[in-house]
């Protein structure tokens, strides 16, 4: 293995870490095969963004402020969640306009990439020599598509899949329901909208769905597992790293 | 949580009520659909965008210079002026000047602002016979319900529904056809326009050069409802406005492609004034009230931005919340992801509109469809970060927060509760997944599972990942 002259920070993020560990080794280890320099600070732990999305603006300042100086010139950052990349390229403007810190954090998002596209349009790989023999389909996560213009990568990637045949998503843009403590605060109206996407993702008799955000991953993958669906919810990167054993 | 509070109660039934589910099934999908190929059509549709929030940004930014010369060119060509500050006195001015000049019956054309104030309610507590002509708002009318959507006040209604309230007030033999119902409905109204001693409308956009007031629609009533009567009184949002009639080029465009999907509405009417000697279409009078109430108070704040709204409807029917609770489960006159920035705007004292800005998963959609960009998501979470400033938060969120920021911000109670979330879960969970969580994560169990945490976090796995790379010497 060699390490080439790109180096990464590689921000997990605090659901990786603790609910889906293999998530990150994919996108890092994927990362180091394409000879980039991958640095995993042992102190970053979280971007901020369930207290920013709730309200609570001191607490998100707080966490997100530590992130910021752990972050602080450590190069390109790179993380597996689309909606955690929006949190810090998008939201940390509003987040910290008006304070000490809101060079930095102007000067973060600029140097923060989503994983698939740090992948895609960085480095220029869309075939990393993935295989797996079935059907798959892709679900745009919200934060992703929206804030960051991304899926042409995902689907790139995915079309390079030798074996798998891709099919489309009725509805792929269509939010899952998830949205952090909107799923647990208007549990009703998240689960409403969670059924329509089951039925979308069922109706593709698909036996991968995959996304590049684990919080829909956790929406969804609840769903499909309380319907007792034969379906299996997977990260691009596990896919790509030829972690979703074949059946 | 909570789920005692009227929004939930609204948000409950909403979701059990079969018949509004397929009508906004049907309806949101229809206008979606049509969004999508009118804008496609189009193959500058960005540029055209971007030209109308720049000129609805120009007309907020000039509201100083602009409100005056609008009003200066209404009185120029015959019509009278109304400065309302609030919904008292724009209510106060239509009755007092009906009172005046002895109105009895009155016909109007769909109006937010007008629903905004409640004007139908005062109308007719002043004694004054008020018909909604817009067949949707006709409908709801006859049903005793406010409009559940900015554009299609009766959405929320199957024709099936429809048929009945026909059956009941008007008459008519039940059916399922649309024509029939149609037929009647216009009937009825027939009798009301020829009747009407004043008409009351809404505006889209007021046009400051001109002192025209400018309304678009599909039937046809609001044309008769301010030619027929004798007084016309047209209310609008004293943020409705733009510079120039050169404007409406781009405006109307954006507004129809948007709302409905249609290359422009089938009426556009450009009104100024009232009738001059020797004319003998109009009306004798022309009033423009034109309704502060509240709007001031936004402009130049954080959530400015929303005064660039020329209410298309598009953010409502891409919402998924909207598509799941429908209209009137907002409580407030503006529903979807307008609604929940204004209500708490321009209702502050609806007691849970605090709790709108929470119904929402953020996704985008919204602003990806605005004909004028607004950052919808952007204050909706300014609404949050409001409602937690001032105190609405609940105490058990309030406390969650607290204990994340402190697990997210001290490396040492990361790691203790990760493990001590490990532990709990060889206990709880069944095929690394959770079936059932205590309170309040029983929400989120009550429809889910929730996977369990494996045995080793990330950082974990990558240590030993790098103990074993730098072993075999890479």
């Amino acid at each position: 293995m060699t390490t080439g002259s790109r180096r990464i920070t590689f921000f997990a993020t605090c659901i990786v870490d603790q609910l889906y560990p293999t998530v990150g080794m994919a996108a890092a280890c994927l990362l180091e095969q394409q000879g980039v320099n991958v640095d995993v600070p042992d102190d970053l732990l979280c971007c901020g963004q369930m207290a920013f999305n709730a309200g609570f603006r001191d607490d998100a300042y707080t966490i997100a402020g530590r992130t910021l100086e752990v972050l602080r010139g450590k190069g390109d950052v790179v993380l597996p969640s689309g909606s955690c990349a929006a949190m810090i390229r998008h939201l940390y403007h509003e987040l910290f306009a008006h304070t000490p810190f809101a060079a930095a954090a102007d000067e973060l998002a600029h140097r923060t990439y989503e994983w698939s596209e740090y992948l895609v349009d960085v480095i220029g790989v869309t075939d990393v020599g993935a295989h797996f023999s079935g059907r798959i389909t892709y679900h745009d996560a919200c934060h992703g598509l929206r804030f960051l213009g991304l899926g042409k990568q995902a689907r790139m990637l995915l079309n390079h899949v030798a074996g798998a045949e891709v099919v489309p998503l009725p509805g792929c843009d269509q939010c899952c329901g998830f949205g952090g403590l909107f799923a647990i605060k208007q549990a009703s109206i998240s689960t409403a909208m969670l059924e329509r996407k089951l039925e979308a993702i069922e109706s593709t008799k698909a036996d991968l769905l995959v996304t590049g955000d684990v919080s829909c991953m956790t929406q969804i993958a609840g769903g499909l597992s309380r319907r007792q669906s034969a379906i299996r919810t997977r990260h691009l990167a596990e896919v790509l790293a030829n972690m979703v054993d074949a059946r | 949580m909570t789920q005692t509070i009227a929004f939930y109660d609204r948000v409950d039934q909403a979701l059990h009520d079969t018949a509004l589910q397929t009508a906004l099934n049907r309806a949101t999908t229809r206008f979606v659909g049509n969004r999508v190929s009118a804008i496609s059509a189009l193959c500058e549709a960005d540029r055209l965008r971007d030209q109308a929030r720049a000129i609805r940004a120009y007309a907020l930014a000039h509201l100083d210079e602009l409100l005056p010369q609008l009003a200066a060119n209404v009185e120029a060509r015959g019509g009278h002026v109304c400065w309302a500050s609030d919904g008292e006195e724009a209510r106060r001015y239509i009755i007092e000047l009906a009172r005046a000049r002895g109105v009895r019956s009155i016909v109007k054309s769909k109006s937010m602002a007008s629903e905004e104030i409640h004007l139908n309610e005062a109308l007719e507590h002043a004694g004054f016979e008020v018909v909604e002509t817009d067949l949707g708002e006709y409908i709801i009318q006859l049903a005793g319900e406010t409009p559940s959507h900015i554009i299609a006040p009766a959405i929320h209604k199957t024709r099936e529904q429809v048929s009945a309230l026909f059956e009941q007030h008007l008459g008519m033999p039940p059916t399922t056809e649309v024509p029939p119902m149609i037929r009647t409905a216009r009937q009825a109204l027939r009798q009301r326009f020829l009747r009407a001693d004043m008409g009351i409308s809404g505006v889209n956009f007021g046009v400051a050069d001109s002192g025209a007031i400018v309304i678009v629609e599909n039937e046809g009533n609001a044309r008769l409802s301010t030619t027929v009567p004798r007084i016309h009184v047209a209310i609008m949002g004293i943020e409705r406005i733009v510079a120039r009639l050169a404007d409406l080029g781009v405006m109307l465009q954006v507004l129809a492609r948007s709302a409905t999907g249609q290359k422009l509405s089938v009426y556009t009417s450009l009104i100024c004034g009232s009738a001059r000697p020797g004319e003998e279409d109009g009306p004798e009078e022309f009033h423009l009230v034109l309704l502060d109430n509240g709007r001031s108070r936004i402009l130049g704040g954080q959530y400015a931005e929303s005064l660039l709204c020329i209410r298309c409807g598009a953010c409502l029917n891409a919402c998924p919340v909207y598509q799941a609770i429908g209209g009137h489960a907002y409580g407030g006159v503006y529903s979807g992801p307008i609604g929940a920035i204004l209500t708490p705007l321009l209702q502050p004292d609806l007691p849970d509109a605090y709790l709108l800005p929470q119904a929402s998963s953020l996704c985008g959609a919204c602003q990806e469809v605005c004909p004028v960009r607004i950052a919808i998501p952007d204050m909706l979470l300014r609404h949050r970060a409001d409602a937690v400033r001032a105190g609405k938060a609940h105490p058990v969120e309030k406390a969650a927060i607290r204990g994340y920021t402190l697990t997210m911000t001290h490396p040492a109670i990361y790691r203790a509760s990760g493990k001590a979330a490990r532990l709990f879960s060889r206990i709880l969970a069944r095929k690394g997944r959770f079936r059932r969580l205590p309170p309040p994560l029983h929400l989120w169990t009550k429809q889910r599972d929730f996977p369990a945490p494996p045995s080793k976090t990330f950082r974990e796995l990558w240590a030993e990942h790098r103990k074993q790379r730098s072993q075999n010497g890479a």
